[in-house]
């Protein structure tokens, strides 16, 4: 009896202090986040106000901006940045094909970088007098140079463009392990009931990807939703408001402006609750499929 | 037909693959030139090599910032590997249904945003002094749930014979882990040194906030300040952003296996 007793003791000494760090920097920082949110004024002087903040949430233009620019970026990137990986894995997953290694390290490449680093890269490739307009002003495209970062529609382009060229390879090699845990029979199960590529791939592949399709565009979804580090590199959120997105206007409120961090806080549980609800509706969705 | 289908997909990968490298050889290539040149888009080598270095390291002071990053990536991978692995040994070895619990509740803070948490953090360590210091990049970054995840599905494969013989012989079960785990489980460990090592590299959002002077700057901070500038040299940019490259690049052509599966880890 004494000896179990120490056994169980041992092993709650082990799962400890990860728990401690686990609950002091994150679940106590949510739920302090939650009471913020319930309180209004400037700075340290805060007091009390009921759903105030939540109230001033549904007339902040700013706000609803920043959502729908977080938004778009998630519609616009996470299918074609998929679509790209899963393309990609099954025209490398074929063990026939030359070169494949050497192809499979090119493209997660881009995966290394640091992502201040990459952005400012990207910056700097797109600039009005930079790489991107030489070229297709040299390869006759464009006459004059285009502001791809200055101007609202191209910055946002540019933006897509810079997360696909950096996410790709990432998930890219999520599916390429799942298609190599796809049995071979299966594909042969199935070219002999007279299926050809595109059948197979459709009716084989697709289905048996359903799991990882998932997880990967809940994780794609979760770090779009998130996405900081690349807008106030690239473009600073602007021109205007009209690249910034709900984590850049969250530090905003908190550290730009002057402190409002009972607002900033109504904010940020607005992002959790539309993480919650888009992932309850995707598992919805992908299950119906 | 079999021969355009094998030429579409070679083309489709050669076209992907350069676009995916072609920013290196840009960084590569723009680190030899001027600002002038630089943003102006040329694409042969230049004569500024030597001078861009000198700048980076004299006026950026890119040196310290290196030594900086060097400081937390390495005292945050040590430490959250050693804490999360011996959480996620143990809700493996000693299943019990509170321990079931607490892990899913470590989990369930995954999906917590980070912007969620980020003004209670600056406020709880504003009132402990501590702003400013490393503690508070290193202490939020040891829990780390994803790593708890990770070594819980990977002690599923240790073998738990291994465990019984050690009891036998009167190992204690702190000594078989430090002893017999961690060494058996090496590959597991690079992988996941690999994440953490990564995560905190990559570090942007909280040292921005928690950190205020020059001297305590990490990688990130300085390439973002030189290039925020008014008119940035991009020559100088250029070293900061090879400088920060390097490291994750050489692990990943050091341990690319290890690597690829401390991405994959969730997945297994």
């Amino acid at each position: 009896m004494f000896k179990k007793n120490r056994i169980v003791f041992v092993a709650w000494s082990m799962v400890l202090l990860a728990s401690a760090f686990v609950l002091i920097f994150s679940y106590i920082p949510m739920i302090q986040a939650f009471f913020l949110s319930l309180q209004t004024g400037k700075g340290a002087n805060l007091s009390f106000n009921g759903l105030a903040n939540y109230k001033r949430m549904i007339g902040d233009d700013t706000f609803w901006t920043t959502i729908g620019n977080t938004l778009f970026y998630s519609v616009v990137q996470i299918p074609i940045m998929l679509l790209l990986s899963l393309i990609l894995a099954v025209t490398l997953n074929d063990p026939r094909l030359k070169g494949r290694g050497i192809y499979r390290t090119c493209i997660f490449l881009p995966c290394v970088t640091s992502l201040v680093s990459y952005s400012i890269l990207f910056k700097n490739i797109f600039a009005v007098d930079g790489f991107v307009n030489n070229l297709l002003i040299k390869i006759n495209i464009i006459d004059a140079p285009i502001a791809f970062v200055l101007e609202a529609g191209w910055a946002k382009v540019v933006i897509i463009i810079a997360l696909i060229w950096r996410y790709t390879g990432y998930y890219m090699i999520f599916y390429l392990s799942a298609l190599q845990n796809i049995e071979g029979s299966i594909y042969e199960a199935a070219r002999l009931d007279g299926c050809n590529a595109i059948q197979s791939f459709t009716k084989v592949t697709v289905p048996l990807l359903k799991p990882i399709v998932f997880l990967t565009s809940v994780m794609a979804l979760n770090s779009t939703l998130q996405l900081f580090d690349e807008v106030v590199n690239l473009t600073g959120g602007g021109p205007g408001n009209s690249t910034r997105t709900i984590s850049e206007y969250i530090y905003d409120l908190s550290f730009n402006f002057v402190p409002s961090y009972g607002y900033a806080a109504a904010v940020s549980y607005a992002v959790f609750f539309i993480v919650a609800i888009i992932t309850i509706i995707q598992k919805g969705v992908l299950k119906e499929r | 037909m079999r021969k355009l289908g094998y030429l579409l997909r070679h083309t489709l990968l050669i076209i992907i693959s350069f676009v995916s490298i072609f920013p290196f050889l840009w960084m590569i290539i723009s680190i030899t030139n001027d600002s002038k040149d630089i943003t102006m888009g040329k694409l042969s080598f230049g004569h500024a090599l030597i001078e861009n270095i000198q700048k980076a390291f004299t006026m950026a002071d890119l040196g310290k910032s290196f030594m900086n990053s060097l400081e937390l990536a390495v005292i945050i991978t040590i430490t959250s590997i050693v804490i999360c692995s011996l959480a996620g040994y143990a809700f493996v070895v000693f299943p019990s249904k509170g321990k079931e619990i607490l892990f899913m509740v470590l989990i369930a803070s995954m999906m917590v945003p980070f912007a969620a948490r980020i003004i209670p953090m600056f406020r709880m360590f504003s009132q402990l002094k501590l702003l400013n210091s490393y503690l508070c990049i290193i202490l939020p970054a040891i829990g780390a749930p994803f790593l708890i995840f990770f070594f819980k599905q990977n002690t599923h494969a240790f073998p738990f014979e291994t465990i019984q013989a050690a009891r036998v012989d009167g190992c204690k079960e702190y000594q078989i882990f430090f002893r017999i785990f961690m060494p058996m489980m090496k590959s597991t460990y690079a992988a996941a040194a690999i994440f953490s090592f990564m995560a905190s590299w990559n570090n942007y959002m909280w040292p921005l906030i928690a950190l205020q002077s020059n001297d305590k700057f990490t990688l990130p901070l300085t390439v973002a300040n030189l290039a925020s500038g008014f008119n940035p040299d991009y020559g100088v940019i250029m070293v900061g952003i090879i400088v920060s490259t390097l490291p994750t690049i050489l692990v990943f052509f050091l341990l690319q296996k290890q690597f690829v599966e401390g991405i994959l880890g969730s997945v297994k």
